[in-house]
């Protein structure tokens, strides 16, 4: 990383940690906030936080460790969740599952090499009446089918504005 | 006198609440406070205080529960639960470590359901523990398989690994990790962030993925381990060791080209004992330098002479920045002093207070000094080859491990240092050899350098350091005998083991300036008057009081010499020590070591004769000379809390 | 497609604020008293008296005390809490604020999975109306000196931190490990003060409660569970969704009412609760007999039971905090010894071992989690015998 960038990063952790007060019951906010602007909570992220509330690094490395929606390698820009947990497991998340593989050309736990999309599994998201259910980032869809797995993508690709570039994340399989 | 490192219910304490002690009662009224509530445990009736754990309960009444978890020192975790009883009443079992008593009770420690449940629980831990005793720094030494022995485990229930999961961490001069043998008690952790507020390792992951890690899984001699090893003192089982050279020492010693030396620190010969199952606190100091011999150690030298030696440079450069700052009126004086014998400390201080290194005493280590004297004064003497000298130090720590491996420790041109040897390491080696230690004859050190002083003893606990240097400046500075301030020259108000200790000693008055310090100072009189403030921490999170206090402008920046010990209770207590350790343990070790001390016919380090005639013969130009300054001096390294 | 049904019917009749302003006419001890007279008892899941519970707080000294609003409804099978908190958040925020009276708090906290992000925006938005409306904030509802606020804190993904001192570890900025017990929140909570942590659907009912006095509440429910209960019901049914049922209600009315004629099983309580084969259907919804905190799973006939052992048990082992030794490695321990039953390679001396294993999961684990994570499985081995050791091999282990 450019010293600029950690600079940058340094003071925009430090504005978030003004915010949230420097107490360790902060923590997890000012992480969520890192993960939400970053798509991570880098190496250096975390010792700036660390450092900010006056507890050790492996504390901060430890906690992002325990929770799923908080990460210290990069994410995508999008993340999918799919749930597996039993409702939605009955409700045919496996089919979806291997759409979101094929449309996707990656498996779960991976990240498209472009950074746009990690695919994960999730568990319960408390939709299980109306499963498979997935959440896209903070949005949740319901009744999800392989069908339909491809309109969610697009969606998502819109914002990228790029319709193209569709092509070189797929066909891995 | 009780020791002040545990933190129970402590404020300040980095434990979250859940793991903090329970010794403070929460009542509905204030008048119960203290009030005592009974227990019936196994049908006997106790009473105890109000928020005693059932385990100090049973305790009191000799009634064993098995533990894994627990750990005298540390906060309470309930995390194993081995130690699960059985409450009348209650649908689950409970963690008697964890359990305050607030109202009656009737516990049975040893129904069938507890029975079952602790068997299941060893069960489950050696089911993910991969390793075999017989190939295990602590074969015979390990709770895990006591436990599994005490419930008579005789196949693997539930399977054994056959492969390791984790690669070790071999990386540290000082400790090695082996995760396959972890059984994830947190006992490292809490040692490390909240006894040592350290804060290199913490649990990582979640679930069945959950293991202990260092900082983004680095490896540990990157990141801010200071190598105290108090972790490794306080792990039930063999996933945390120290770096082990007994090898490279056993093939030093069986190459006749070789002539092996070995110097052994005051604490291990207060402890080593305990490897031989002797009770805590007998000296063997003699009877191990027969074994040493036995064991084919050319030279038996006693560190106390470099103890000694380190006490004349460190007290000298000490009398040298009072001097300039008092009377040469030099804003640019570090003061306080600070003291640079414990390798651990030195280590914390490079990482988490760098800017403070002016302050450091710039005289190595008695270790260190030895092992520079030993390559040219000594190698010049006996007529040996420095290069055929191989230096080894018995050391109760892990960190002196680290030390020896300095890149800057090697000013004769030689490593000052080669190995240094823990006391559970030279244990390890004596049974190797045979030889029944507590049975040995007694014999005595070797010359040059035999005769010692009861100051370099007292090294070995906290407040040593101190103590002997206040003897030797009190003398030389006032002239009046030690005695005769303090009785029997036992300075006591340094000792015990509160965390931090401040004390103010009054110059009474100034005597004439010895020859050795002649070409320093003029004389005394700018001395007369002045009261010397002092203060001793001992473990590394009463070392961040004291830092903190002087970097807020605090009492303690008035002090002029401050005594950091890197482990809980001074070296006795340190990383290389027999296992286990406890305030007891510590206590009765620091009982052996003041003993000692006593037997000793001189007991100031400035009357050691050998160190006298070190300076008349080699280190010509005196204390803080300039053949000193290139030997027995060092420099520091600003290495940060950033780890990369 | 068909919207979800979602039937909160009672909590639609209600009038707003009307059980906080009864609230603030009556002393602490009177709305205690009325929430204890109800019998009410926690929603989430452990069904422990509110009443009892408030009460301990309200007794503790101190002036900084907090409500928290548990909303991290995790448990596979529930999501009547994302029902409630969409359709009658303030409800909801009027139960806390009666409790905040009823205690002496001045904080409140919902804490919110990570997975109902979505919801924060409504929620927000609902806080501030009632700061506006003066609910909220100094003086609340002109009641001098009675001062309180809520915020809201997500979760960060781990079902464990619904777990109440796994949630308030979450909230201090730690792991989501529970706490040693006691002591207890209500005295020893966030920040080592004296917390009251409530259920979302526990918090609407006290706000009917005190629009509708504790004997009306009485009327329905049974003895031991008084009161209607918000069902969550999925799986093999023809119409999964969001029910009000009385509690005493048998399985089979349930099934009836879902549309689920021919389950071959229903799973009470989530992955932590039990499995009931068809011939025990004529049980009833209640604290005292088969007992949940929302979750109704439907087994069609074509389900395989190990299979679905083998989903909660995934579960568990990945939602474990991983710090006590039965939970973290018993978990696994079953969860592999699933997979051999259904590879057939499971002596029956391995499977007793295993279901004592369960016995003492519950007994000895430090948290709720772990004591109830065998629950499924045991009751699978009990009840399906037959379906499980069909695939038994006979070498002995
Ligand atoms: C593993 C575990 C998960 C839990 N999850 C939830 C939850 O998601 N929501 C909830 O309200 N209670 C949950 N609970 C129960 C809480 O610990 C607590 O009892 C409850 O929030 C108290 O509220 P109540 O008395 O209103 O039910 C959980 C308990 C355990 C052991
Ligand atoms: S039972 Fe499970 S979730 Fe609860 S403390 Fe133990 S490991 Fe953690
Ligand atoms: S010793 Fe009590 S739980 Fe580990």
């Amino acid at each position: 990383m450019l010293v600029t960038e950690r600079e940058r990063l340094r003071e925009e952790i430090t504005a978030l940690a003004d915010r949230h007060g420097r107490q360790r019951s902060a923590l997890i906010p000012i992480l969520q906030e890192i993960q939400r602007g970053h798509l991570q909570i880098s190496d250096y992220a975390m010792q700036v936080v660390a450092d900010l509330l006056d507890i050790h690094p492996v504390e901060v490395f430890s906690v992002v460790s325990f929770y799923s929606f908080l990460d210290e390698k990069p994410k995508g820009r999008f993340i999918i969740r799919l749930c597996r947990t039993i409702s939605c497991d009955m409700a045919g998340k496996a089919a979806v599952a291997r759409q979101l593989e094929n449309d996707l050309g990656i498996g779960f736990g991976e990240t498209t090499p472009c950074g746009r999309f990690t695919l994960e599994w999730a568990n319960c998201i408390g939709m299980c009446d109306q499963g498979p259910a997935l959440l896209v980032n903070d949005q949740v869809h319901a009744r999800v089918t392989p069908e339909k797995v491809h309109e969610i993508l697009a969606a998502c690709r819109r914002v990228f504005g790029i319709y193209a570039q569709e092509q070189k994340e797929e066909h891995a399989v | 006198m009780a020791e002040n490192n545990r933190k129970l219910d402590d404020d300040t304490s980095r434990a979250p609440v859940s793991q903090r002690g329970h010794t403070v009662a929460r009542v509905a009224d204030t008048a119960d406070i203290g009030a005592l509530v009974s227990v019936n445990i196994d049908g006997q009736d106790v009473k105890v205080p109000m928020g005693t754990t059932i385990l100090e309960a049973a305790r009191r009444i000799g009634v064993r529960i098995p533990t894994l978890c627990w750990h005298e020192d540390l906060c309470i975790a309930g995390v194993c639960r081995v130690c699960v009883v059985e409450i009348e009443g209650q649908r689950t079992l409970q963690a008697s470590c964890a359990y305050p008593i607030t109202a009656p009770l009737k516990v049975k420690t040893h129904t069938r359901k507890v029975r079952q449940a602790r068997r299941h629980i060893i069960d489950l831990m050696l089911s993910e523990h991969y390793g075999e005793c017989y190939s295990c720094a602590r074969n015979n030494n390990c709770q895990l398989q006591a436990l599994a022995q005490e419930y008579g485990v005789d196949f693997f229930r539930f399977g054994h690994p056959a492969a390791p999961r984790h690669e070790m961490d071999l990386s540290s001069h000082s400790v090695l990790r082996d995760m396959n043998k972890c059984v994830l008690c947190r006992r490292c952790v809490r040692t490390c962030i909240d006894l040592q507020e350290v804060g290199v390792l913490e649990a990582v992951g979640r679930g069945d993925q959950t293991r202990i890690a260092t900082f983004m899984d680095k490896p540990l001699k990157d990141v801010i381990c200071i190598n105290c090893g108090q972790c490794i003192n306080r792990c039930p089982t063999g996933a945390l060791r120290a770096n082990d050279p007994t090898d490279e020492v056993w093939a030093a010693i069986d190459d006749p080209n070789k002539h092996v030396i070995i110097q052994t620190a005051p604490a291990p010969r207060a402890a080593i004992g305990e490897c031989f199952d002797l009770e805590p606190g007998h000296a063997l100091t003699f009877e191990m330098n027969t074994a040493l011999r036995l064991c084919g150690f050319d030279k038996v030298f006693d560190t106390n002479f470099s103890a000694d030696l380190t006490i004349i440079e460190e007290g000298t450069e000490l009398i040298l920045r009072l001097y300039k700052a008092l009377v040469e009126q030099d804003k640019s004086v570090a003061l306080p002093q600070f003291t640079s014998c414990s390798p651990g400390w030195v280590k914390y201080l490079e990482h988490f207070y760098p800017e403070y290194i002016p302050n450091v005493s710039s005289a190595k280590s008695p270790q260190q000094m030895f092992g520079a004297v030993i390559k040219t004064y000594y190698a010049k003497l006996s007529g040996i080859d420095p290069k055929d000298i191989v230096t080894v130090a018995l050391m109760p720590c892990s960190a002196k491990k680290f030390e020896c491996n300095r890149p800057e420790m090697c000013d004769s041109g030689f490593k000052d240092i080669d190995y240094g040897l823990t006391t559970r390491e030279l244990a390890k080696m004596i049974r190797e050899a045979g030889v029944d230690l507590p049975r040995m004859p007694k014999s005595d050190f070797d010359d040059p350098f035999g005769t010692a002083t009861g100051s370099g003893v007292i090294f070995g606990a906290t407040g040593g350091v101190m103590e002997a240097a206040l003897r030797t400046v009190i003398e030389i500075v006032t002239g009046l005998k030690v005695e005769n301030v303090f009785a029997n020259a036992d300075i006591t108000p340094v000792r015990g083991f509160d965390g931090v200790r401040v004390v103010e000693i009054k110059v009474p008055q100034s005597g004439p300036v010895p020859a050795m310090f002649k070409h320093l100072v003029k004389d005394w009189k700018w001395l007369e008057g002045a009261t010397l403030k002092v203060a001793i921490a001992h473990g590394t999170a009463n070392a961040k009081k004291v830092m903190e206090n002087i970097k807020s402008g605090g009492e303690l920046a008035q002090c002029h010499f401050i005594e950091f010990m890197g482990c809980p209770g001074g070296c006795l207590g340190g990383g290389g020590q027999p296992i286990p350790t406890s305030p007891e343990i510590r206590a009765a070790r620091a009982r052996a070591i003041y003993s000692e001390d006593q037997a000793y016919a001189v007991r100031k380090s400035h009357e050691n004769p050998a160190v006298l005639k070190l300076y008349k013969e080699f280190l010509t130009d005196g204390p803080c000379g300039h053949l000193s300054h290139k030997l027995l001096h060092t420099h520091y390294t600003p290495r940060g809390k950033y780890i990369a | 497609m068909n919207e979800p049904i979602v039937n909160l019917a009672t909590f639609a009749a209600m009038s707003p604020d009307a059980g906080l302003r009864a609230a603030l006419q009556k002393s602490r001890a009177d709305i205690i008293g009325e929430i204890s007279a109800s019998g009410i008892k926690g929603r989430g899941g452990a069904g422990f008296p509110v009443g009892v519970k408030w009460n301990l707080c309200a007794a503790t000294r101190g002036t900084q005390k907090y409500v928290v609003c548990n909303a991290d409804e995790g448990e596979p099978g529930t999501f009547k809490d994302r029902a409630i908190l969409r359709a009658h958040a303030n409800l909801v925020f009027e139960g806390m604020t009666i409790g905040a009276f009823a205690v002496g708090a001045r904080e409140g906290i919902l804490y919110l999975r990570a997975e109902y992000t979505y919801l924060r925006p409504e929620l927000e938005a609902v806080l501030a109306k009632r700061r506006a409306a003066k609910f909220l904030g100094e003086n609340v509802c002109g009641k001098q000196g009675f001062n309180f606020d809520i915020r809201i804190q997500l979760g960060a993904g781990a079902y464990v931190c619904g777990e109440e001192t796994a949630l308030i570890e979450s909230l201090e900025g730690h792991r989501g490990e529970p706490r040693n017990r006691p002591p207890f929140p209500v005295d020893t909570g966030f920040l080592g003060r004296p917390t009251v942590v409530n259920n979302v659907e526990t918090l609407a009912w006290v706000a009917c409660i005190l629009q509708k006095g504790g004997a009306w509440f009485k009327t329905t429910g049974t003895d031991k569970s008084t009161g209607l209960k918000i069902l969550s019901i999925s799986g093999d049914c023809a119409r999964p969704g969001v029910y009000e049922f009385p509690f005493g209600v048998t399985v089979a009315k349930l099934l009836e009412t879902v549309g689920a004629p021919d389950a071959k099983a229903v799973q009470i309580g989530g992955a932590s609760g039990h499995c009931l084969p068809s011939s025990e259907f004529g049980r009833a919804i209640a604290y005292e007999d088969a007992a949940t905190g929302g979750s109704i799973i439907v087994f069609g006939q074509q389900r395989d039971m190990l299979e679905v052992a083998a989903n909660f048990l995934e579960f568990f082992v990945e939602e474990s905090c991983g710090q006590c030794t039965p939970c973290r490695i018993g978990n696994a321990r079953l969860r592999e010894g699933v997979e051999l039953l259904s590879e057939g390679r499971c002596s029956m001396r391995y499977l007793q071992e295993l279901c004592a294993l369960g016995e003492t999961m519950q007994a000895a684990s430090k948290c709720g989690l772990g004591q109830s994570s065998p629950n499924a499985f045991l009751s699978i081995v009990k009840h399906f015998k037959d379906e499980i050791m069909g695939r038994v091999s006979v070498a002995s282990h």
